[in-house]
Formats: C-alpha cells, sequence, structure tokens
C-alpha cells in the first residue's frame, strides 16, 4: 500500500516539473529577477528588521523615559538606579585584564570579530560564483571560526556583566548589590539589565543560527551536494542572513554602546 | 594535499581568477567608520550633536553593508524599494516613541514634585 503511494505521483509529478516554466502565471516571470530563495530571505529578513527594530525602539522610549546622567553638574560618575548609566563606564572591562579601566575596548574586538567575519562570508559567496569548492571551503571555515569567537565574546561580556564590580552598588533597601539580573541591578534602572540581556541575548541567538547555516553549508560544500546542483546558491542565502545579523550588530553597537 | 585536489572530479572549464578588490575596499571602509566612532565617542562630551554624528555614521556602515555585501545595490529597483520603503516607516516608529518616552519620563517626574 504504501509503495503504491510514494511510488506513483513521482513519475508524474517529474514529468511536470520538467517542462520549463514560461507563462506570466506559472512561475516563469521574475519581476525582481532574483531566485525565490533569494527573495524569501530578504523578506524574512525585513520581518527579523522589524523584530529588532522594536527592540531598539523599546530601549530609546524606555532610556528617554529616565533621567541621563548630568556630567556638567561636576560630580564623577557613579552607579545609582536614579539615572541610566554611561555606556563606556558599564562596558569597560576586557578579557586577562582584571579590572583595569578599558572603557568600550573589548566590545570595539566584537565589533571588528564581527565586520571580518562578513568579509570572509563575502569571500565565500564569491568563491561559489566561481564554483571554487576550496575557497568556499576555506572561507566559510573561517567565517564559522569568527562566528564562534564572538559568541564566546558574547559569553564572557554576559558574564562579567552578570556578576558585576567588586564594590557593587547601595540598593533603595540598605543592601549592596554586584552585577545584574533580570530583578535587580548595580548599574540603573533594572530596565537597563533587563534590555542588554534581551537585545543582546537576542542577537547572540541569531548568530548562533547562523554558526549552525554556516556548518551545515560546511558540510554540504565538502560532500559536493553544492557542486552537483551546479550552483551555491545556499551559500549566498546564508550569506545575506550572516550579513544582516552583522548589520544588526551594527544598529545595537551605536544604540547600546555608543549613544 | 596537493594530489588529493587532483583525484576530485575535474569540473567543466577552468575556476576564474578571484574578483575581491570590492570587498576589501568596503571592509576598510567600515573598519575607517567605526574607528572614526571611537574618536567621537573619546573626545566628545555627550550631547544631541555627538548622538546624531553616531546616527549618521551608523546609517552609512549599514547602507555599505547592504548595498555591498548583501548586494542590494545590484539588484532591480523594485527589490530595492520593496526593502526600503519599510524600513522609513520604522524611522518614524523610533523618532514617535523615543519623544513619547520623553514625554513620560516628564510626566511621572511632575507627578511626584
Amino acid at each position: 500500500m504504501s509503495t503504491i503511494i510514494t511510488t506513483q505521483p513521482q513519475t508524474t509529478a517529474s514529468s511536470a516539473t520538467d517542462r520549463p516554466r514560461s507563462g506570466n502565471w506559472d512561475g516563469g516571470n521574475e519581476p525582481f529577477k532574483a531566485s525565490y530563495g533569494k527573495l524569501m530571505m530578504w523578506f524574512f529578513l525585513l520581518s527579523d528588521a522589524f523584530t529588532f527594530a522594536a527592540f531598539l525602539t523599546t530601549y530609546g522610549l524606555i532610556r528617554h523615559r529616565y533621567p541621563a546622567f548630568d556630567a556638567a553638574a561636576g560630580k564623577a560618575f557613579k552607579f545609582s538606579t536614579a539615572y541610566w548609566p554611561v555606556p563606556d563606564q558599564v562596558f569597560n572591562a576586557f578579557p586577562g585584564m582584571g579590572h583595569a579601566n578599558v572603557p568600550l575596548g573589548f566590545v570595539a574586538l566584537m565589533t571588528m570579530i564581527l565586520i571580518f567575519s562578513s568579509v570572509t562570508m563575502v569571500l565565500a559567496v564569491e568563491a561559489g560564483h566561481r564554483m571554487d569548492k576550496q575557497d568556499v571551503q576555506k572561507w566559510l571555515l573561517w567565517t564559522i571560526l569568527f562566528g564562534a569567537t564572538f559568541l564566546g565574546s558574547q559569553a564572557w561580556e554576559w558574564s562579567h556583566f552578570i556578576h558585576g564590580t567588586p564594590e557593587g552598588t547601595l540598593m533603595a533597601d540598605g543592601s549592596v548589590f554586584h552585577g545584574a539580573n533580570l530583578a535587580q541591578n548595580q548599574y540603573g534602572p533594572v530596565l537597563f539589565a533587563d534590555l542588554f540581556f534581551f537585545i543582546t541575548g537576542f542577537h547572540g541567538t541569531h548568530v548562533f543560527s547562523g554558526v549552525c547555516l554556516l556548518v551545515y553549508c560546511f558540510i554540504a560544500t565538502t560532500n559536493d551536494t553544492f557542486h552537483n546542483r551546479g550552483h551555491y546558491e545556499m551559500v549566498e542565502k546564508v550569506g545575506l542572513y550572516w550579513h544582516f545579523v552583522d548589520l544588526v550588530w551594527v544598529f545595537v553597537f551605536t544604540f547600546f554602546y555608543l549613544v | 594535499m596537493a594530489n588529493h585536489a587532483n583525484t576530485e572530479p575535474v569540473p567543466a572549464g577552468e575556476i576564474p581568477k578571484p574578483n575581491v578588490g570590492w570587498i576589501w575596499k568596503t571592509f576598510f571602509v567600515l573598519v575607517g567608520i567605526t574607528a572614526l566612532e571611537f574618536v567621537f565617542v573619546f573626545l566628545m562630551d555627550p550631547s544631541t550633536l555627538r548622538n546624531s554624528i553616531f546616527i549618521i555614521l551608523t546609517i552609512f556602515k549599514a547602507f555599505f553593508i547592504v548595498a555591498e555585501f548583501m548586494h542590494l545595490k545590484h539588484e532591480v529597483k523594485a527589490l530595492i524599494w520593496t526593502i526600503l520603503i519599510p524600513m522609513a516607516l520604522l524611522i518614524w516608529l523610533l523618532i514617535a516613541l523615543v519623544s513619547e518616552g520623553t514625554y513620560s519620563g516628564q510626566a511621572i517626574q511632575n507627578a511626584f514634585n
């Protein structure tokens, strides 16, 4: 019974799909001159951009709801739940340098890693256009390496943020609190930590998915799947996704760390 | 390893030389803009002007990533506008909600004064 169901439609389906599509209404018309897969990736990325824009807009709304630290008053910056913290006072640690003050040093390194991974990704896509399997493998491996390094850096950044500074901050109930979680936060208003976890966490999840897709592409390239197909369009589509992740970081970097 | 490559099925025709000059050019533009942002972080006090500079530089960076790396510049016009017009609406949302945040922050503060 099962063999009849699986074999019979295949013989009829292959003759129908083998015919080239040429009409306006059967998929022969490509108004955007882009393949179905690439077009759908663009629309997915557009919807993903809405999600990240919602996050960053929420950040803007909440940040402007709190007073900013007044540097003109002449007092040195101190963590307080009364005003929004200055980012380069919060993110000023560097792995292996103890409590040395390196404002935004580590996040600069992370930004460089992600820009570099974008470059190796374009190089992989470019190699795919030339059907150069060896080069595609090489550049995909570099991209996976940079992506994994970024994820590791973010894990360190989170760990440092959660554990906090040795001095801590005096909270409203009289206790000294170190670091941050979703309910308490030594750096400023509770929502500052919540937004940090949600925005960088959501971005990190995207990077992780990207690394998984890149590993799949690397395996499929090694197995000649794309080569036998005649094109490396899958690398191109995953590349679009990867550049989008880099693009989101550019905005997260500006609105979370610089402004 | 070089011998190993010879045992594999040879693709039809030779592999063309890579054309990567534009990729590295875009890379140096992105690194340059990021470096410029750090100059402004450390040499300028926080102000609306500084934030505007950051946002303009960010849009420059986004342009180079989307136009060159994601190849949107070289797609047909209809696709470019399909992507860009919805993004323009998001800018309006951002400005509206940031000013709303300022307003509700002031309203809460005034309620306790």
